[in-house]
C-alpha cells in the first residue's frame, strides 16, 4: 500500500456522511463505499488515478485546486486505443521523429485548469522515457516528447486515459494542420505598419508645427527622404492584402471594398514620392502609414478565432480512426479508409458503426440519435441492416461491412452539392459594404472628373493637385473601419456569452433572418435527461432502494433516468440479473422478484401500443408501476419560443416518430410547420425549398443528422452542452447554457446594421469636409494628418462605444469570462 | 545641429530594435498561450522536484 497523504479533510464516518463528495472529481459518491483513508471517491476509476498519483508523489494536483479530477465513472475499453500499435496510424499522428526521439501533439479536451496543466507537465515522473511535456492551455493541446523505443504511443494515452485525461484523436485533424503562419504574417504585417507609422508621424511634427515659415532646409530633405524610406515597406509590405483582394475582384469583375482603397494607397503613394523627389512638398506619407495600420488593426479585430473550437468537422472526425477487423489470422486493426466491403467488424459498447453493414452476431441495440434524430435506441436483428454512424450499445457485435465508408447512407449526406460551396466567401460577396463601395468608388470618379473639368476651364495646373488629393482623402477606409470594428466588437461580445461565430461574414447573415427551424432531439429536448408521471402501486422506501439496485447496472436511457429519480440508494445486491435488449431487466433481490421493461415484459395485460413506446412498467412481486416518460425541453425553449414567435416564421424538422406532436404544437403554435421522420437528406431539401421562396434561414441543430441543413441554410448553429463535444460543421456554435440568449443575439446582429449605417454618415461628413478643401486644391499634408486620425478615432470610439451599449441593455455579459 | 542627424538615426534604430523583438516574440509563440504561462509560474518547485528524480533514478 503506498503511504497516503493524510493533511487534508477531516475524518468521516463512511455509513453516516450519506453523499461524500469524490476527493478527485468532486462528484457525489453513489454509496460511501470506495475510499482511502479519509478520502473517498466516486468509482473505481478515480480511486485508481489517486493511488496513481499518490505513489508518484504528484499529489500536489489536489493542492492546486479542490477535486481537479475528470470522473472516471465512465470507463474506457482496455483495447480501444488498439489501433495506434498499427505503424502507418502512428506515424501520421507523429509531428517528429528520428527513430527515436518522438514529438506527438494531443488535443486533450478535459484540459480545464491550472492542475490540470501541472498534472499533464509532470508525466515524466509517472513514466520516466517520456522527456518532455507541454501543455498549451489556451488550445489544450498537450507536446510530447518521448522515446518512441522505450515507449510506445499507446502506452502514452492509456497512460493519459488512466489520469482521466483522455486525448481526441482525429486523423482529419492531425492530417489539416492549420496554416498558422498566415495569421501571424498579419500580426508582422501590423507590427511593421505601427512602426513606419509611428516614426513617420513624429518625422513629420516638426514640418506639421513650423506651419508657413517652414523648417531648414537641410532637415526638411532628411526628414522627408527617412519618411519614404519608412513608407516603402508600409507599401510594399502591409499593405500588399489590399492589393491582392483588389486585383482579385478586378479579375472577377466586380468591385469589391479594397478596389478604391488599393487606388487610394497607389495615388497617395506615387504623389508622395514626386513630391518628395522634386522637393515640392512633403507627401501624405503619415495619413498613408497610419490608414494602412489601422485597417490592419481591424481586420486582426475581427479575425477572432477560437483555437479549440472547429467548425469544419464531417463525419470523419465523428468516426473512429480505425477498427478491428476479423481476420482468418485473428483480431487486426484496420484504420477506416482502408476498409473494404466484406471486411468483418468487431465493435464493443459506445463503439461508432463505421459503415452499413449487416448484423453477424451479438445483440445489436443501436443508438442512432446523433445521426437520424431518433432519441431512443433501437433493436436490430441478425442478418438486418445497420447504418452507418449509429453507436452500439451493450455487449459486443459483430458486423460485415456491405457498403464502402465513403458510400454508405450517412456519409453520402456530404456528396451534396450543399458541401462544396464555401459559404464565408459567398457570404462576403453578398455584403453589405461591399455594395455600398460600389456607389462610393461610382460617385467618387463621377466627381473626380468633374473637378477636373472645372480646374481645366479656371486654372489647368491644379488639374493633378485636386483631383489625386481628392482620391487620397475619398478612400473609403472609414468604412472599412466601421465595418471591422463593430464585428470584432460582436465577436468579442458573443463569444463572451458562449456564442462563437465562425467569422464576421455571419453578423450580417444574422441580421437577415426570416425564419428559424429547430431540430427537435437534442436541440429542444434535452437528451439525457427525461422527466415522468408514474400510475399505479407507489412505490415505498425499502421498493425504491430495490429498484435502485436493479436498475443501476443498466445502461439503458430509462434505467438511469429511473436511477437518477430514485436517488442515492445503498446497493443491496442481486441473486439474478438479466437484462434483455430492447425489452427489459429481470431481477431477484432479497427474494423479491422484480421487472423493469416494457408492459409486454413484465407480463402486463392490455397495454397500448403507443403507450408502450413512451412508458417504462416495474414489477415487484404483483405490484405494478408505470412510468410514462415525457420529453424534457431546455428550460429556456418556452421562453425562447414565445420571443421568436413575434418576430420570425419557425419550424421543426424532426428524425423521430410524432408520439409527441401534440405537446410540440402547444409549444410552437398552429401557425408553425412540424415535420416528423425527417432524415438528413429531407431537412437538407427543406430548408432548400424554404430558400427558393425567398425565405433567410436559420437553422438551430445539433447532430449529425442536421449536417446538411446547418450547411444549407443561411446560418447553422449548432447547440451543444459541451463546446468541447463534436459538432458538426457550422457557422456558429451556442453553448446551450446561453440558450435564452439567442432572440437577444437576433435582435444585436440587427442593432449592427445601424450601427455600421450611423458611423458611416459619420464618416462621410468627415468626407465632406476633406474633400472640400480637396476639390479646391488646398489639401495640405497637415489637414489630411488631422483628419484622418480623428476620424479613425471618432468610428473606433462609436462602434465600439455602440455596441458594448446596446449589447449591455440585451443583458449580454461584456466581461471576459475568464 | 548636426547632432541631430545622430540623434534621429539612433532613435530609429532603437525602435527598429523594439520591432524587431516584436518579431521575435510573435515567432516564438508567446501569445499563442497567455492564460497557461500566468499558471505555470505559480507550479514553483518544478526545478527541484526534476533534480530529486533524476537523482533517485
Amino acid at each position: 500500500m503506498p503511504a497516503i497523504d493524510e493533511k487534508e479533510h477531516s475524518v468521516q464516518e463512511p455509513r453516516n456522511a450519506r453523499r461524500a463528495t469524490c476527493y478527485h472529481c468532486g462528484t457525489p459518491c453513489i454509496n460511501n463505499s470506495i475510499f482511502i483513508g479519509n478520502k473517498f471517491f466516486c468509482c473505481e476509476g478515480c480511486r485508481l488515478v489517486y493511488e496513481i498519483l499518490n505513489d508518484n508523489g504528484l499529489c500536489d494536483y489536489y493542492k492546486l485546486q479542490s477535486h481537479p479530477g475528470i470522473t472516471q465513472i465512465k470507463a474506457v475499453r482496455n483495447d480501444k486505443y488498439s489501433y495506434l500499435d498499427n505503424e502507418d496510424i502512428r506515424k501520421q499522428l507523429y509531428k517528429f521523429t528520428d527513430g527515436d526521439y518522438t514529438i506527438v501533439t494531443f488535443y486533450i479536451p478535459g484540459v480545464h485548469c491550472s492542475s490540470c496543466m501541472w498534472l499533464l507537465e509532470h508525466l515524466y515522473k509517472v513514466n520516466n522515457n517520456i522527456i518532455e511535456s507541454r501543455l498549451n492551455f489556451t488550445t489544450k493541446e498537450l507536446t510530447i516528447h518521448f522515446s518512441k523505443n522505450k515507449v510506445s504511443l499507446r502506452n502514452i494515452v492509456e497512460l493519459l486515459i488512466t489520469i482521466g485525461y483522455e486525448p481526441y484523436i482525429s486523423l482529419a485533424e492531425a492530417n489539416n494542420k492549420q496554416s498558422k503562419s498566415y495569421s501571424r504574417q498579419k500580426i508582422y504585417k501590423l507590427g511593421v505598419a505601427g512602426f513606419c507609422f509611428g516614426n513617420i508621424m513624429m518625422m513629420s511634427f516638426p514640418e506639421y508645427l513650423s506651419h508657413n515659415t517652414g523648417i531648414e532646409q537641410q532637415y526638411a530633405y532628411l526628414f522627408r527622404h527617412l519618411n519614404l524610406i519608412l513608407a516603402i515597406p508600409v507599401f510594399f509590405y502591409s499593405a500588399s492584402e489590399f492589393f491582392i483582394t483588389a486585383w482579385k475582384g478586378i479579375k472577377q469583375k466586380s468591385l469589391n471594398i479594397d478596389a478604391p482603397v488599393a487606388l487610394a494607397l497607389i495615388i497617395t503613394f506615387t504623389r508622395s514620392i514626386y513630391e518628395i523627389l522634386t522637393n515640392t512638398g512633403s507627401g501624405y506619407l503619415d495619413s498613408m502609414s497610419g490608414i494602412v495600420f489601422f485597417m490592419l488593426a481591424g481586420r486582426i479585430a475581427q479575425e477572432r478565432t477560437y483555437r479549440s473550437i472547429s467548425f469544419h468537422r464531417d463525419y470523419k472526425s465523428y468516426f473512429p480512426i480505425a477498427v478491428n477487423v476479423l481476420t482468418s489470422t485473428g483480431i487486426e486493426s484496420k484504420s477506416l479508409q482502408d476498409l473494404k466491403e466484406n471486411d468483418i467488424v468487431q465493435l464493443h459498447n459506445d463503439e461508432i458503426i463505421p459503415a452499413d453493414s449487416v448484423v453477424l452476431g451479438g445483440k445489436a441495440y443501436i443508438d442512432y440519435s446523433f445521426v437520424t434524430g431518433e432519441s431512443v435506441p433501437v433493436t436490430v436483428k441478425l442478418n438486418e441492416m445497420v447504418y452507418a454512424g449509429g453507436k452500439q450499445t451493450g455487449e459486443q457485435l459483430v458486423i460485415k461491412i456491405i457498403r464502402p465508408v465513403a458510400g454508405s447512407y450517412l456519409t453520402s449526406l456530404w456528396n451534396h452539392h450543399a458541401f462544396t460551396k464555401n459559404k464565408s466567401e459567398k457570404n462576403d460577396a453578398g455584403s453589405v459594404i461591399h455594395l455600398l463601395s460600389k456607389y462610393f468608388t461610382w460617385v467618387l470618379f463621377s466627381l473626380a472628373i468633374c473637378t477636373a473639368i472645372y480646374w481645366t476651364y479656371n486654372d489647368p495646373a491644379k488639374i493633378i493637385t485636386s483631383v489625386t488629393s481628392m482620391l487620397i482623402v475619398a478612400c473609403p477606409c472609414a468604412l472599412l473601419l466601421t465595418s471591422t470594428f463593430t464585428n470584432g466588437n460582436l465577436l468579442r461580445i458573443f463569444s463572451n456569452n458562449g456564442f462563437f461565430l465562425r467569422d464576421a461574414t455571419v453578423i450580417e447573415q444574422l441580421a437577415g433572418i426570416d425564419h428559424v427551424v429547430f431540430d427537435k432531439t437534442g436541440t429542444i429536448t434535452q437528451s439525457g435527461t427525461n422527466h415522468f408521471t408514474y400510475t399505479g402501486h407507489t412505490l415505498s422506501e425499502d421498493e425504491k432502494e430495490m429498484l435502485f439496485t436493479v436498475v443501476c447496472p443498466s445502461k439503458h436511457p430509462y434505467s438511469k433516468a429511473l436511477a437518477a429519480w430514485i436517488g442515492v440508494r445503498i446497493i443491496t445486491g442481486t441473486s439474478a440479473w438479466k437484462e434483455t435488449p430492447g425489452r427489459g431487466i429481470d431481477a431477484i433481490t432479497n427474494g423479491n422478484r422484480i421487472l423493469v421493461g416494457s408492459g409486454k415484459f413484465i407480463g402486463m395485460p392490455n397495454v397500448r401500443i403507443k403507450d408502450d413506446k413512451t412508458a417504462v412498467y416495474v414489477r415487484i412481486n404483483d405490484k405494478i408501476t408505470a412510468f410514462n416518460f415525457l420529453p424534457v425541453f431546455r428550460d429556456a425553449i418556452p421562453g425562447v419560443i414565445r420571443l421568436l414567435n413575434r418576430r420570425y416564421k419557425l419550424s421543426l424538422l424532426s428524425g423521430d416518430n410524432d408520439k409527441q406532436r401534440e405537446l410540440l404544437t402547444n409549444l410552437f403554435d398552429h401557425k408553425s410547420e412540424l415535420l416528423f421522420e425527417q432524415s438528413p437528406l429531407d431537412k437538407l431539401h427543406y430548408i432548400e425549398t424554404l430558400q427558393q421562396n425567398g425565405g433567410k434561414i436559420m437553422m438551430i441543430g445539433d447532430g449529425l443528422n442536421d449536417a446538411g441543413a446547418l450547411q444549407q441554410s443561411n446560418v447553422g448553429i449548432t447547440l451543444t452542452d459541451d463546446i468541447n463535444n463534436f459538432t458538426p460543421s457550422c457557422d456558429a456554435i451556442l453553448d446551450a447554457k446561453n440558450f435564452e440568449l439567442l432572440p437577444n443575439v437576433l435582435k444585436l446582429a440587427k442593432a449592427s446594421r445601424y450601427i455600421i449605417g450611423c458611423s458611416f454618415i459619420v464618416s462621410a461628413i468627415y468626407n465632406i469636409i476633406g474633400l472640400s478643401f480637396a476639390v479646391r486644391g488646398l489639401l495640405s499634408p497637415v489637414i489630411a494628418a488631422i483628419l484622418m486620425p480623428l476620424s479613425t478615432l471618432c468610428i473606433i470610439v462609436i462602434t465600439t462605444g455602440a455596441t458594448s451599449i446596446i449589447a449591455g441593455r440585451l443583458n449580454f455579459t461584456l466581461k471576459s469570462r475568464d | 545641429m548636426s547632432a541631430l542627424y545622430v540623434v534621429v538615426i539612433v532613435s530609429i534604430c532603437v525602435a527598429g530594435l523594439f520591432l524587431a523583438a516584436f518579431i521575435w516574440n510573435v515567432k516564438d509563440s508567446q501569445y499563442e498561450d497567455q492564460k497557461g504561462a500566468s499558471m505555470r509560474m505559480l507550479h514553483d518547485d518544478e526545478y527541484q522536484k526534476t533534480v530529486n528524480n533524476q537523482g533517485q533514478k
